[in-house]
């Protein structure tokens, strides 16, 4: 009986079609990783890992021209002036955002999400810029408010361009949380019946309707993106939209679920150039 | 409204390469606000013209089709690093913004 | 082109020095460095478009380059770049076929400006991207068929 429950939960997984369910619990999160990107490469030879940071676009010549040459001269730059205005701003106390952060807040986004064991929980880049404000008497911002976070963080990120994702899963708290995100990951969900991995693992790639879908290897290391190249959108809040496309109701941003969920997609990024903030259609 | 210009101006060989980033709403008059369904009124630039040195090198006429936070890029033969590259827009309301560079 | 033209450029500063050249008889409206006439931008077809253009039948010409997706990402940002080979290019236009109104800017061109432009445009549907270039008092095009889709993923 409990070998049957057993067997039907992997089934889940395993049905997915991709190894990684065969190696179950216990695989660290860099195998995890390594298996993935076999994956991708067996499917697709001739792209090169670290083009995967270019999301569809590395599957797609023509699209990736058009990334190029908009990203010669972004429309956007007036929100990133904007990000570096709110980054630069003092604290009413006097104090800064580089002042509160590690190393300035330079070369510091690839560690996000990190698993804060005093805290007991993952934290996000965004929750430590809300701790900074909290800790000297400001507001925290809205999570997934564009206008605060979203530019702040637009330029904020821009810092740590080159510096290479790196995130780490240490202890058995910090893996709980990881394989929660994983969980979270390959679960089917919604009307649609469709998990994370639905598309991004086994259809990375191939189209959905007019759409070539990305691998979730390079997903994380360039956000927030402009949409159309004005409108701004925090990784979280594409969840947001993820969840609502599969017609699910989406966690909240910034909830246990949803930074889980970050924790293991960044990790799948781990080695791959952090570069912000990018244009996509 | 009169957000910064951007204008990056290089040289390549003897052309200078100029790349021109006005920030606009660039609205056709066509499109409905989500949210009031309202049609948005038109506010776009309509001409923008460039110098060298005080020399007209590009007038160039537009309509609402230009992408929002027009860009703009042209090469000149002749100039050398140190001109000065101007660039002036105006809108159908009548803004104006202008902005210049120093060729590199 | 001539020097009388070249320094009429240089004084040239608005559009109202220009009208009075051409006024004057010193300048054909189609050799001056001025803006096509705004009736251009309100047409609604290209055939009045480039009638309004001083260009109401161009030649089909393979010296003129349009460099656009084939299909776009994001029909609100289409990045178009014309490169036109013709000597003595004066003016580039640029007009996706099927916008409401499909002139989206000219380009008039002197004094060691290249046959050359870069921009972004916007599209309302698959259509054509033509491109019109004058040069010596002629007119030239080229097309290429960009195609818009609906949605993206934004990943």
């Amino acid at each position: 009986m409990r070998q049957q429950i057993i067997t039907k939960l992997l089934a889940g997984v395993a049905g997915l079609g991709l190894a990684l369910g065969a190696v179950g619990a216990y695989a660290s999160p860099e195998s995890d990783r390594q298996e993935l990107i076999k994956y991708y490469q067996s499917k697709y030879p001739n792209i090169k890992i670290d083009d995967y940071v270019y999301g569809a676009l590395a599957f797609d010549e023509d699209s990736k021209a058009q990334y190029d040459a908009i990203m010669e001269f972004p429309p956007y730059e007036a929100d990133i002036d904007a990000g570096r205005k709110l980054w630069e701003t003092p604290f009413k106390n006097g104090k800064t955002y580089a002042s509160c952060l590690p190393n300035g807040g330079k070369n510091i986004a690839g560690n996000y999400p990190m698993f804060d064991e005093a805290k007991g929980k993952v934290v996000t880049l965004n929750d430590a810029i809300n701790d900074c404000r909290t800790a000297n008497g400001e507001e925290a911002y809205k999570l997934g408010d564009k206008n605060t976070m979203g530019k702040l963080t637009a330029y904020m990120r821009t810092l740590s361009d080159g510096m290479l994702m790196n995130v780490k899963v240490q202890g058995p708290k910090a893996m709980a949380a990881y394989e929660d995100g994983k969980k979270s990951f390959f679960t089917r969900k919604g009307q649609l019946n469709f998990a994370c991995a639905s598309c991004h693992v086994q259809n990375a790639g191939t189209r959905l309707r007019s759409e070539l879908i990305s691998p979730a290897v390079g997903h994380t290391v360039h956000w927030p993106v402009f949409r159309g190249g004005d409108n701004l959108v925090m990784l979280q809040n594409r969840y947001e939209g993820c969840f609502k496309q599969v017609r699910a109701v989406p966690p909240a941003i910034g909830s246990t679920t949803m930074n889980n969920l970050e924790y293991f997609h960044s990790s799948l990024s781990n080695g791959l150039p952090m570069k912000a903030s990018v244009f996509r259609k | 409204m009169a957000e910064p210009m951007r204008i990056r101006a290089t040289m390549a060989g003897d052309v200078a390469d100029v790349k021109v980033l006005m920030n606009h709403p660039m609205e056709t008059g066509l499109r409905k606000d989500a949210k009031t369904g309202q049609l948005v009124p038109a506010h776009y630039i309509t001409e923008v013209t460039a110098t060298v040195n005080g020399t007209s090198v590009l007038q160039a006429g537009m309509s609402g089709g230009v992408s929002k936070n027009p860009y703009l890029g042209f090469k000149v033969k002749g100039p050398k690093a140190g001109d000065k590259v101007v660039v002036n827009w105006v809108d159908n309301k009548g803004d104006k913004n202008s902005a210049e560079a120093t060729i590199a | 082109m001539n020097a009388l033209r070249r320094n009429v450029l240089k004084g040239a500063a608005g559009a109202s020095a220009v009208a009075v050249a051409v006024a004057a008889g010193l300048l054909k409206p189609t050799q001056a460095l001025a803006a096509a006439p705004r009736s251009a931008f309100e047409a609604k077809n290209v055939g009045d478009a480039m009638k309004d253009l001083g260009a109401a039948s161009p030649a089909d010409s393979k010296d003129i380059t349009i460099k656009a997706p084939d299909i776009a990402e994001n029909g609100a940002v289409v990045p178009v770049e014309v490169t036109s080979a013709i000597a003595g290019t004066t003016m580039i236009a640029i007009l996706a076929e099927k916008n409401a109104t499909p002139l989206v800017a000219d380009f008039s061109l002197a004094n060691g400006a290249q046959g050359f432009v870069s921009t972004r445009i916007k599209m309302g549907q698959t259509s054509l991207v033509r491109a019109v270039v004058t040069a010596g008092g002629k007119s030239y095009t080229a097309a290429k068929e960009v195609k818009v889709t609906i949605g993206g993923c934004g990943g």
